[in-house]
């Protein structure tokens, strides 16, 4: 055990975007990982649990922050006939959840030319028809662990309503957990992928700014400070990272300039 | 064509789960074929609303699937307005599609479509066409 | 007055002269139709087995969104989505075990018993509006234009859903009426329109769609008057492919019911949407000098 205490201690040092932190003292809680029971420390989340109970990660683990969507759980609580869902680097484990992970569910994805295609729903139907086997369960919203209305943005595509879904689609961690459950045999996630880029190349106003920026790296005004990079060694590199200006973190919008205003 | 009938052909689980499906009782049917003069799609069936009534009577569930009948039903429920016994023929119908739809069996292939006939449909065709003939 | 509207897909993208033309005349008749701000697919068709559930959780949800946004009424222009929406409504209101089910199912919503009312938009023409005032407001009467009450399957069964009792024709009979035009009873009125065969066995589909143009075209109609997508794409738009195959010697004008009232009601172009019919509905219009505004420059 004591062993385990201090595995976790150098864990808890080098994780990052992790929540759980274990504190001083913590006890062990049982969890069961695809049918075998576990003592695992409470306030760990899943994901770190399923590591201090000996799992290695070699897929189903991306950016432990909660924002690659590899990492899908689907859980049930003892004696409870509900289905959870989560994600296993942001998700506490909680005492007696049966657990298993979901890396990968198959998902139909259509191939497309996002540059020659016609930017009307009716692009999106031809190439997801299954759309219209959609029954409106609700079972996708109901798994997704991001809180996406997935239902209502499969709704807006079926009613031609490009920009809706794209907002309404636009948390979505492509996980996979809404396909796991649909009655219909839905992609949903890729079919919003197409959405949202169809919605972003051809629909959403252009970002000003953005075009500018664009514009000035293309013309060659950052070339210089990204040569002079490029040749630093690793310690200078990092000092300089260190050393960089950051606006604080709750800076009011608008207030905050950086002393040294050459890359601007 | 002349169908044999005998024990082994009769399949008392298909006359059960059509009964069951549709709340049915189809041996009210005494064979007057209102229906298939009531059915818009009866001139391109292979077999009439009656006679598949009556072979599901008998229990004939091979007889009965190798006609298309049911998949050309367009649930247009005339059949179901007309029938003197008060037999909703529309329900059976879709009890005998569903017998295959729940093997994980598609009528239509929505991944075979061509694009051109998605792009032209109305969201309802391809709605109700799915819940009708996709598992 | 202001209703609660249920539009569904179609009347977003195919059917946009549908609605179009719909929303406007109730705004020309000072009626507010508000649409749900959250909907789904009413479903299309009624899901026929008893064991079925899942499938009438579709059209049941939208009854919901109608509840929760304070409506005791819900009014739909597609025919389909009148039929599944009432029908699913039925099931909650009167069958006891089977609406438990499907609100256990729905455990993230509220529970529903019935307690929104589905209304077709030519009943709420007749009963809330009514055909009189209608009439009063008329400013260009579609004086002479024969037209073919047709209703298919989903306005007139099953009964217990019937936008009026089984084999009348009164109701588009008293609105084309109203609006200054000459209803035309024809022996395929209920007859359908091969509805989703369309896909699954098409030439089966255009065989019987066409039957219903000639028996119209024979009882002497000009034009067909319809509200629903689906027939409006069998009827109308398979009509080329029907004159190339020999099936009818020539095109009959399809309307939407609320174009006719939106043209009659004097609206334009934007309002009708003459434009997203076929070709011979803007001339038989223009060539009785009907609704002038609303065709001019349509080629
Ligand atoms: S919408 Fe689907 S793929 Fe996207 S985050 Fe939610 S469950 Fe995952
Ligand atoms: S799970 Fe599938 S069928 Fe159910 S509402 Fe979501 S997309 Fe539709
Ligand atoms: S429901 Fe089917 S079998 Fe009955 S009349 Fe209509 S098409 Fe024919
Ligand atoms: S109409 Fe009714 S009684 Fe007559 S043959 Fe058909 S199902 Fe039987
Ligand atoms: S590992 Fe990326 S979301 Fe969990």
């Amino acid at each position: 055990m004591s062993n385990h205490e201090c595995e976790c201690a150098t864990v808890q040092q080098i994780a990052t975007g992790d929540r759980a932190i274990l504190p001083k003292g913590a006890k062990t809680i049982p969890v069961y990982v695809m049918g075998k029971k576990y003592e695992v420390p409470e306030t760990l989340t899943i994901m770190k649990a399923m590591e201090y109970a000996g799992f290695k990660f070699l897929r189903g683990a991306g950016c432990r922050g909660g924002i690659c969507g590899a990492c899908p759980t689907v859980y049930r609580k003892e004696g409870d006939y509900k289905l959870h869902f989560g994600l296993a680097c942001q998700t506490v484990v909680e005492p007696n959840m049966y657990l298993a992970q979901i890396p990968f569910y198959p998902a139909n994805r259509a191939s497309y030319d996002i540059e020659t295609i016609e930017p009307v729903a009716e692009s999106i139907h031809a190439l997801y028809p299954e759309l219209f086997r959609c029954v409106a369960c609700n079972n996708c919203t109901k798994a997704c662990p991001m809180g996406v209305q997935v239902l209502d943005y499969i709704s807006a595509i079926k009613q031609g309503d490009i920009a809706r879904a794209a907002h309404l689609s636009f948390d979505c961690i492509q996980c996979g957990m809404c396909a796991s459950r649909c009655m219909g045999e839905l992609p949903q996630y890729h079919i919003a992928q197409l959405v949202r880029r169809i919605y972003g190349k051809y629909i959403q106003p252009k970002a000003e700014h953005l075009r500018k920026r664009v514009e000035e790296i293309e013309s060659g005004k950052y070339d210089a400070t990204l040569e002079k990079l490029q040749k630093m060694g690793k310690d200078e590199l990092e000092k300089l990272y260190k050393e960089r200006e950051r606006e604080p973190d709750m800076a009011p919008l608008g207030t905050w300039m950086p002393q040294d205003t050459q890359y601007l | 064509m002349p169908i044999a009938i005998s024990e082994k052909t009769i399949k008392r689980e298909f006359i059960e789960k059509i009964a069951s499906l549709s709340g049915q009782d189809i041996n009210r049917c005494f064979q007057c074929g209102t229906c298939g003069g009531a059915c818009p799609m009866s001139g391109e069936m292979d077999a009439m609303p009656r006679r598949i009534i009556r072979m599901a009577q008998l229990g004939l569930e091979e007889a009965v699937s190798e006609t298309r009948t049911c998949w050309i039903c367009a649930s247009c429920h005339s059949c179901t307005v007309n029938c003197p016994r008060g037999i909703d023929l529309a329900r059976v119908m879709e009890a005998i599609r569903l017998l295959t739809l729940r093997k994980n069996e598609n009528m239509v292939e929505p991944s075979k479509m061509p694009a051109e006939t998605v792009k032209e449909m109305p969201q309802i065709a391809m709605v109700s066409c799915f819940r009708k003939l996709t598992s | 007055m202001k209703v609660a509207y249920y539009p569904g897909c179609t009347l977003k993208t195919k059917a946009k002269n549908l609605e179009d033309a719909a929303l406007a005349s109730m705004k020309a008749l000072g009626v507010e139709l508000e649409e749900l701000n959250r909907w789904n697919c009413c479903g299309a068709v009624h899901s026929l087995a008893d064991d079925d559930l899942i499938h009438h959780v579709a059209p049941v949800r939208d009854l919901v969104r109608a509840m929760e946004q304070g409506s005791d009424k819900v009014v739909t222009l597609c025919s389909m989505c009148y039929n599944s929406l009432a029908r699913a409504n039925l099931i909650m209101r009167d069958d006891e075990v089977k609406r438990k089910t499907i609100n256990d199912f729905m455990d993230e919503e509220e529970d529903y018993h019935g307690e929104v009312e589905v209304v077709h938009f030519l009943n709420f023409l007749r009963d809330e509006v009514g055909f009189d005032t209608i009439r009063a407001k008329v400013k260009y009467p579609l004086n002479g234009l024969k037209v073919a009450t047709y209703y298919g399957c989903t306005l007139a069964r099953p009964r217990n859903v019937a936008i009026e009792p089984p084999g009348g024709t009164r109701l588009m009979t008293d609105f084309l009426d109203a609006v200054g035009a000459t209803p035309v009873k024809f022996a395929d009125a209920f007859t359908c329109c091969g509805s989703y065969q369309i896909i699954a066995n098409p030439e089966n589909a255009v065989n019987v769609a066409a039957g219903i143009l000639d028996c119209a075209a024979k009882a002497g109609a000009e034009a067909l008057v319809l509200s629903c997508p689906l027939c409006e794409f069998n009827l109308a738009k398979k009509q080329g492919d029907m004159i190339q195959s020999g099936k009818i010697s020539k095109g009959l004008p399809i309307f939407y019911f609320t174009q006719l009232l939106a043209a009659a009601l004097g609206l334009g172009k934007e309002a009708c949407r003459f434009d997203l019919n076929d070709k011979c509905s803007v001339e038989i219009l223009k060539s009785k000098n009907l609704a002038m505004e609303a065709v001019a420059g349509i080629a």
